[in-house]
Order: structure tokens, then sequence, then C-alpha cells
């Protein structure tokens, strides 16, 4: 199985709990990449996200400058939020990054997004959202699945494209394009149909609860004629890696609670409760905080509910000190993926 | 309350994202024949149905509204989408939330000072809509029921304009695992929208009657 990191740039913070510049998020998220590929990690995502605390707004511009700046490490969007995009500029970022790493490194993940943004910030109508992101995704699988250069499709969601150039093409045919989804089923059974591999983000309940939802993605993909093997899933979930768990707890804790005071800010939600936290950081939880026997165990019982081909984790969040996530991935590549293997060697 | 004899004998849902499949697989637990409709052709959705609601069945939109007892959970931008004439009659939960920072500004809710429920009641007139469901997240709903009598069993509020439907809504709600608190008229589910106490927290019946009163005395003054 593959094991990877994701994230949506985190901006650190001074002593006194205010935010350091969002252009430090960025650095740090590079040099994470990068360190990330040196030891060993298979994936790293990096998720479009609009905010001060989380500013990696441009996936495609921070996987252009890892690209040159790797060498084994898959890159990919976790995700790229298409409804509010243009999807011929998305292609051309990612395909433009796909020649830089040389080819075959680079992937896109389309999403929804989590939160809207996104809507404001682009101009667009939310009340536009279902048809918005269903035309567009149809839009970038023309790009990419075209046999040529010149692309045609006509659609709702932009004006048309007549025979035109979008370059560059891929280096090996197209990249793969995953579907993010946080378990409405029908986005399952979207991605079934359209013989997309799918990427579920497990960020709250028992990770297991999403196995119908496999089932129903799986089931759609043969429906539709899609063989087997093409029926790809992977996990995105919150998680930290430390040489020990009551290290793992204490590390990760600060920004999770940070994280929820201001979404709860945002949301009108009541103070985090650490509790619920501890909860979640168990099994069968679904935070991934924890030693890498810990951790390792946890990633492969889902593995025996979802059949996950990669599974990946987002550790910086908070404000997050820098060392920690550094320790984090490499373990992740170091500790817990030899552990993960040689437990489903076993099975 | 006799619940037995007020409850409804089926279920039809409206919707089958995150929520719907929630209520859906919670009425099975509870033994209720369940119906599932969206706005898709039944064969589009009964795979879904079979694999994610094991045991409801997929149906046409005036299907699953001939159930004694309607639940809308369509996303509330969409809620045009429902048949008022299907509906008409008919008691209803209107499960739906308007949660601006959650899932964006929508203009005719930002701007009219009634409930969303009031707003939906009047897209459906001759339906007896009744609010509830809505201040549960969907993950608890399957996961914090318990037997009638239970110790700090979760309660749940209800408000709607008709009695019949309420008493009808209490014994599913009872059913279901919770206790049913009437807050009142559906105004009155001002109290358990987005934002409010009720939806942030869980709560007994004593608990959510307290709340609800404290709301209306402040509402009051």
């Amino acid at each position: 199985m593959e094991i990877g990191a994701y994230s949506f740039g985190d901006t650190p913070l001074n002593p006194d709990g205010t935010p350091r510049p969002t252009a430090e998020a960025i650095r740090n998220l590079f040099e994470a990449i990068v360190h990330a590929d040196k030891v060993g990690l298979d994936y790293f995502g990096v998720g479009e996200h609009h905010t001060t605390s989380m500013p990696a707004s441009s996936p495609g511009t921070l996987i252009a400058a890892a690209a040159a700046a790797t060498t084994q490490i898959t890159l990919g969007s976790a995700a790229s939020i298409i409804g509010t995009d243009d999807p011929v500029r998305v292609f051309q970022q990612f395909a433009t990054a796909d020649a830089i790493s040389g080819g075959g490194r680079i992937e896109i993940t389309a999403g929804r997004g989590s939160s809207v943004e996104t809507f404001p910030l682009f101009g667009y109508d939310l009340a536009d959202y279902d048809e918005l992101y269903a035309d567009k995704l149809q839009l970038l699988m023309t790009i990419n699945d075209s046999t040529t250069e010149h692309v045609s499709w006509a659609g709702t969601a932009r004006p048309a494209l007549a025979n035109l150039a979008v370059v560059p093409r891929p280096v090996n045919g197209p990249l793969p394009i995953w579907l993010a989804t946080g378990g409405n089923a029908a986005s399952s059974a979207r991605a079934g149909s359209l013989g997309l591999p799918i990427s579920y983000g497990i960020i709250g309940g028992a990770p297991h609860r999403f196995a119908p939802l496999a089932q129903l993605y799986r089931a759609s993909a043969a429906q539709a004629g899609h063989p087997a093997e093409n029926a790809k899933v992977s996990v995105a979930a919150l998680g930290l890696v430390a040489p020990t768990k009551g290290e793992a707890l204490d590390r990760f804790y600060p920004g999770w609670n940070n994280l929820n005071v201001e979404m709860g800010r945002l949301r009108g939600w009541p103070a985090p409760d650490k509790r619920a936290y501890l909860a979640q950081a168990e099994a069968p939880g679904a935070y991934y905080v924890g030693d890498p026997d810990d951790v390792a165990e946890r990633i492969v019982h889902l593995h025996g509910h979802l059949g996950q081909m990669r599974h990946f984790l987002q550790t910086d969040i908070g404000g997050l000190p820098h060392e920690h996530f550094i320790e984090s991935l490499t373990l992740l590549a170091t500790e817990v993926k030899p552990r993960v293997e040689r437990l489903l060697k076993a099975q | 309350m006799n619940t037995a004899a007020t409850g409804p004998r089926s279920i039809g849902i409206l919707g089958a994202g995150r929520v719907g499949t929630a209520v859906a697989r919670q009425s099975l637990r509870a033994g209720y024949p369940v119906k599932i409709a969206t706005t898709k052709p039944v064969e589009e959705i009964a795979m879904l149905v079979d694999i994610i609601t094991p045991g409801a069945r997929a149906v046409e939109a005036s299907e699953a509204a001939n159930a004694d007892l309607v639940v809308i959970a369509v996303p509330l931008h969409k809620y045009r989408s429902l048949n008022p004439r299907l509906l008409a009659g008919k008691t209803v939960i209107d499960v739906m939330n308007y949660w601006a920072p959650v899932d964006g500004l929508i203009d005719e809710f930002e701007n009219d000072p009634r409930t969303s429920s009031e707003i939906i009641q009047a897209f459906l007139p001759e339906a007896h809509l009744v609010k509830s469901l809505n201040h549960i997240g969907y993950h608890e709903l399957e996961e914090d029921g318990k037997k009638a009598g239970a110790v700090d069993r979760r309660a749940l509020a209800l408000a709607g304009d008709d009695d019949h439907a309420k008493r009808m809504v209490a014994a599913y709600l009872d059913r279901l695992g919770y206790d049913p608190v009437d807050a009142g008229p559906l105004c009155a589910g001002r109290a358990f929208q987005p934002g409010t106490e009720i939806f942030n927290g869980s709560h007994t019946a004593d608990q959510l009657h307290a709340v609800l009163a404290a709301a209306l005395a402040s509402s009051a003054s």
C-alpha cells in the first residue's frame, strides 16, 4: 500500500498565538514535500484552501515547484476545487508540473471543497454548485483523455472549446484524475460509473463506516463496464506519528484545538472537547495519531474494510511546530510503511 | 402520549444524501418499511439504495410521498425541486437547515426574517410540516438512540402547527430512540436552528425543556 501525506498549508504561530506570514506556511510546505521525497514517502497531496490559517490556495504552483525538487514521490492536489476553477487552467498547470517532473508522478484530484470560500472569491453562485461540478469534471476528463492537443467540448459551465489546443500534453498519456468525496453516496456512484479512482476524506467518525460506500463505488464501476483494477480507493485522514503514542497525542492536540476553535467561531460551535479528541485518536476513531505500530495496525484494519491502495495523512494543522511535522513524515515513511507492508503480507 | 396509536406505519424519504440515508437506516433499525426517492429515475438510484440503506426501496417521489410520514432531506437550496402537490395533506418532517457558514449564503433565506422551515411551509402550503431531526448530526442519529426509559436518553425537539402531525412525529422519534420534546408552533423551531445551544449540544428531555423555556423567555423580552 502507498503511504503518504497531504496538507492545506499551515501558517505558523508566534508564541503569543498570532499568525506569522502566510508565505512561511508555503515555504514550510515546500520543504516538507522535499523531505517526504527524500525519506521515501509514496505520495504528497496539496489541498486547495483559501484561509489565513491554511493558505495553500494554488496547488498547481506548489506542485510544479516540488516536481523540480523531488525525484520519486507522486504529487497531486488533494483536492483541486474544480467547480470554481477553469478545468482548462487546472489541466495545464498539472500537465506543466508533469513535464517538469519528467512524467508519471503528477495526479489531479477533483473535489467540491468542504467549505464554500471559493464561491465569493471567484465570483460563482452557490446555487449552481452541482451543475458546475458535474460539468467541469466532464470537461477536465475530456481534455485529459483527448488523443490530440486539440480539444472540442460544449457545456454550460463555460464557453465551448472548438478544436482549440490545450497544451502541454502529459508526458506518459492522461494524468490520473481522482474524485474526492467526504461520504455522499451519489459521489461514490458517480466516480464508479465514470471509471475514476476515488479518494475518501474521512475526518470524523469510525472510518470503516465508509465500507458500504466503497462497495457502492466498486459495484458502480463494474456495472459501467470498467475493469476492477481501475477501481482504486484511497483514504485521506487526519493523523500524526511520533515515537510514542503519548507524544503523538500531545503534539497533535494543540493544533487540533486551534483549528476547531477557529471553525467553531465561524460556524457557531461550542469549544472543542478534549475527550472527543482522545476518543477519535483511539481505534476505531478517525484520527491516525499514534506510534508507528498503532498507526500501521489501524491503517491495515481499515484496509480490511475499504481495500484502499493509498492511505495519506494531514498532520500540519493549527500551527503544528514544523519539526513535529517533519518527524511524522519520516516515521510514516521509515516505520509505518514497512509495518503496513508486513501486516498485509501476513494476512 | 399513546405513541402506538398515533405513530406512522411507513416512512418515505426524499433525498439520498448523508442525512437522508442515515434517517433511512435508523428507521429500518426501528422496524419501519422505508422508501427513498430522489430527483433521479428509480433505476439510477436502485443500487445506491440497496447497498447504502439495505432493506429500503428506491421509488419515485410520488410513491415515497404515499408513506404515512415523509422526511424531506434534500439540500436546502434545492427545495424547489419538491412537488407541493405530492405533499398536500401529508405529515412531513423538515430536517433541512440554513447554515450559511457551512453551506454558503442563500439570499432568499438570508434576507427573510422567518425560519427556514416557515419558508418551506409556505412553499408546501398544504403539507403538515414539522421541523425536527435537524439538530442532531447524521452520525449521531445512528449512534445515540436508546430504548424508551433509558437513563440519559437523548431528546429531540419538534416544532409544527398541526397537532396530529406532531403526535405522529413524536411517536416516530420515540421509536427511533429519542425522547420527543414539543417546542411549540413551527416558528418555535428558531430555538433549535444552527448556532443555537440546542443545535450545538446533546440534551435529555429535561435539559431540552429548560433550554427551550429560556429561549422562549428571551425572545419574548
